[in-house]
């Protein structure tokens, strides 16, 4: 019999007045019996709406019955058929808009749909913890690919590929490998040692990670090609931070959010001076923008010792671009909303940040986006005393391959353009995913997209 | 791992270590820096390339001990290795073919100016140099700006050796000489190339510099090295580090340099570094 509770089984997390101080992670994960009471809720539909949600396409009724029953070690299996990183998947995929904003469960008004997420990270954790290593019988088929960019795309892509026979090489510019995923989502929210566990799997598939190589600087595309890289996946990931262009911006005290969060996440600023980068924050911290970047600045400046950190955001609650469960436990930490409000000028004083100023908005007639564009209500300008402000309005894709890649088509604002059924480029043998295609998206958009190249360049490797 | 083929002490703050890097020394060219971690945990150091050998696959670098993490990077030895080495980064210098440069170094800014400066004497520039430094043993590489400079001119603060008086004060007197400049190219402390622009600025004499901001990943992504160039948000990692001196904004690189002074300070207290 199926559980028919109208509510997930919850899940045990840390109370927000403690974990508002320190960076273990927020949620616990559940235990084996409530992963298995959850599991029951699941119908196992004929027609599984949720797996249309997933843009890789897990069997998600068929692990989800494994679970039930108990069978933990063939729900692993059957996830990782289709998806390479599910401890990741299962903490960062927004599944409220993919799986399970699709699940019948959900459909009815106050009911919550199965929770999926938190099954394919039980199921992940519980594998690291007491699975048993599978052996690998991958015959090698003597074909050269490259991927640069160890980011969720580039490994997802990596991955596949190996467990087809190919000899894979990624390429990392950082000194560590798995991109956005370790420098850029923090610690609370995804452990590194998780991330590194996952990079690990793919490397125990024969992927030969190298870091400190920067393709378009180290070397070119067309050098790689040379050296015999029969197909080259570009993942190298979203680029340099947008500013506002408001006075103020070069203050001391005003960071992009992916230097805050590099500092803290790739360089453990958190834990200076063990670790000698430095990260510094004021009592107040504004951050500016409402995206899962912008809650992950704002909850790690919390963590660092900020008493009051705002997220500063133009348009209304509707229009937050962030999770719902971001928002949620942003909020449960104590950070103050300041929505409707768009800052003009940052004041300093002998270089230093001040006070931020800002202008109220309102909301008018749907823009180009969909969304009801703001407008300034005229002579509405206050001030926030604050010392640190965290600009977090979005980035650019990456500059250096398009600019060392001769026909390599790209966007006017710089995405790579490719064909999206096989995420084929202009260029010959070329395929690329991720943000430096679409800008800055979801970790499972990427996958999706370096499963898709991966699938196109087996097609087109093994037709030769 | 990246080995220390050659360490040289070369005076009592600044040192030059030859390093094993393939992918950079295959590549390399002048204006190009890379980054380094010396030690697991370490901080991610930008330094500008000071030579290269692309048949032994080697970097020199040369740095002066500032604080925390160069003080690391100075304790290895020949024989050891860095755990990161990366690069090159940011854009090659533009090398024009011109008449007579002048390149102008402060301190360990002769290192990347020597690659440039030789690759114009290569393309058949007069090449002039300026060294400055506080005092004699801070004057660096005069022996080998000699091998292709026309002139080199050395001032130092006390007189020790060379000039009495700073690099401007040389720069000034070559311009009133009558000497025709077509580019000068000056790199070493902010306040330094600031000075220099207030030279050349006022005749129109084109001069480039060599910007070191605070950086991390020095690849693009984070922001952190941004600059403002003819009132422009510029980054030094990819736009950069050459730019424009004549539009750059001195005043803000110095104030950004100070974001983690006091930081800075109580790592090197906790340790005992004496800055």
């Amino acid at each position: 019999m199926p559980n028919m509770s109208m509510q997930k089984v919850k899940m045990p997390e840390q109370d927000p007045n403690v974990r508002n101080k320190n960076f273990e992670e927020v949620a616990l994960g559940y235990t084996k019996e409530q992963a298995m009471e959850e599991a029951a809720r699941c119908l196992n539909c004929k027609k599984p709406f949720c797996m249309q949600g997933c843009p890789v396409g897990v069997p998600i009724p068929e692990f989800i019955q494994h679970v039930a029953q108990g069978e933990f070690d063939e729900a692993y299996e059957t996830i990782t058929r289709e998806n390479a990183l599910p401890a990741i998947c299962g903490r960062v995929c927004p599944q409220e808009n993919q799986c399970e904003g699709q699940c019948v469960r959900g459909k009815r008004k106050g009911a919550e749909s199965v929770g999926i997420g938190r099954l394919e990270r039980f199921v992940a954790d519980y594998h690291r913890e007491h699975g048993k290593k599978k052996e690998l019988n991958i015959e090698k088929n003597g074909k050269k690919v490259a991927v640069i960019g160890s980011g969720p795309a580039g490994i997802t892509c990596a991955g596949e590929l190996a467990k087809k026979g190919y000899d894979v090489t990624v390429f990392e510019a950082l000194h560590k490998t798995g991109g956005v995923l370790s420098y850029g989502i923090p610690e609370f929210r995804l452990p590194k040692t998780l991330v590194q566990s996952e990079v690990d799997g793919v490397a125990e598939l024969g992927v030969d990670f190298k870091t400190n190589v920067v393709v378009g600087r180290s070397m070119t595309i067309d050098e790689l090609q040379e050296q015999g890289y029969e197909a080259i996946f570009v993942g190298s990931g979203a680029g340099l931070p947008r500013f506002q262009n408001i006075p103020g911006e070069n203050l001391n005290g005003v960071y992009a959010a992916n230097e805050f969060l590099t500092r803290v996440n790739l360089m453990k600023g958190y834990e200076f001076p063990q670790y000698p980068t430095p990260v510094k924050i004021t009592d107040t911290v504004c951050v500016i923008g409402a995206g899962n970047v912008a809650m992950d600045a704002a909850r790690t400046a919390k963590r660092l010792g900020a008493k009051e950190v705002y997220i500063v955001y133009r348009r209304g609650a509707e229009e937050v671009p962030a999770r719902e469960e971001e928002v949620h436990h942003a909020k449960e930490e104590g950070i103050i909303f300041k929505l409707l409000t768009n800052p003009v000028a940052i004041h300093g004083e002998d270089g230093w940040v001040k006070s931020m100023e800002c202008v109220e908005m309102e909301l008018g007639e749907p823009d180009d986006s969909g969304r009801r564009r703001p407008i300034v209500k005229e002579g509405s300008n206050f001030i926030i005393e604050t010392g640190t402000v965290i600009v977090s309005i979005g980035q650019s894709p990456n500059p250096l391959i398009r600019q060392t890649t001769p026909g390599l088509d790209t966007q006017r604002w710089g995405g790579i353009i490719v064909d999206e059924e096989t995420m084929k480029t202009s260029k010959d043998g070329v395929y690329a995913g991720g943000d430096v295609v679409t800008g800055a998206a979801t970790v499972i958009l990427a996958m999706g997209a370096g499963k898709k190249a991966a699938k196109a360049i087996d097609e087109a490797l093994r037709s030769k | 791992m990246y080995k220390i083929v050659r360490k040289e002490i070369l005076n009592d703050v600044v040192e030059l270590m030859v390093i094993h890097a393939p992918f950079v020394a295959r590549k390399c060219e002048p204006g190009q820096f890379i980054i380094l971690r010396a030690t697991e945990d370490g901080e991610r150091i930008p330094l500008t390339i000071a030579d290269f050998d692309r048949e032994k696959e080697t970097i020199t670098i040369i740095y002066q001990i500032v604080g925390y993490s160069t003080k690391v990077l100075s304790k290895l030895n020949e024989g050891d290795e860095l755990v990161d080495f990366v690069g090159p980064l940011g854009a090659p210098t533009a090398l024009h073919k011109s008449k007579h440069v002048v390149g102008v170094a402060g301190g360990v800014g002769s290192a990347p100016l020597y690659p440039q400066l030789r690759a114009l004497a290569q393309m058949g520039v007069e090449v002039d140099v300026i060294i400055g430094g506080r005092e004699a043993q801070y004057v660096l590489m005069a022996d080998d700006f000699s091998k292709f400079c026309k002139n080199v001119y050395i001032t130092t603060d006390d007189g020790s050796l060379g000039d009495k008086g700073f690099v401007t004060t040389k720069l000034a007197e070559l311009i009133e000489k009558g000497e025709q400049i077509d580019e000068v190219i000056a790199i070493g402390p902010v306040p330094m190339m600031k000075a220099v622009v207030g030279v050349t600025k006022p005749l129109n004499i084109k001069t480039s510099v060599s910007l070191n901001p605070i950086m991390i990943d020095g690849t693009g992504m984070c922001g952190c090295c941004r600059v403002s160039v003819d009132g422009k948000i510029k980054f030094a990692c990819v736009d950069g580090p050459d730019f424009d001196g004549l539009l750059v904004d001195f005043d803000e690189l110095i104030q950004r340099q100070k974001m983690f002074k006091s930081e800075e300070t109580h790592i090197c207290n906790l340790t005992g570094v004496k800055r």
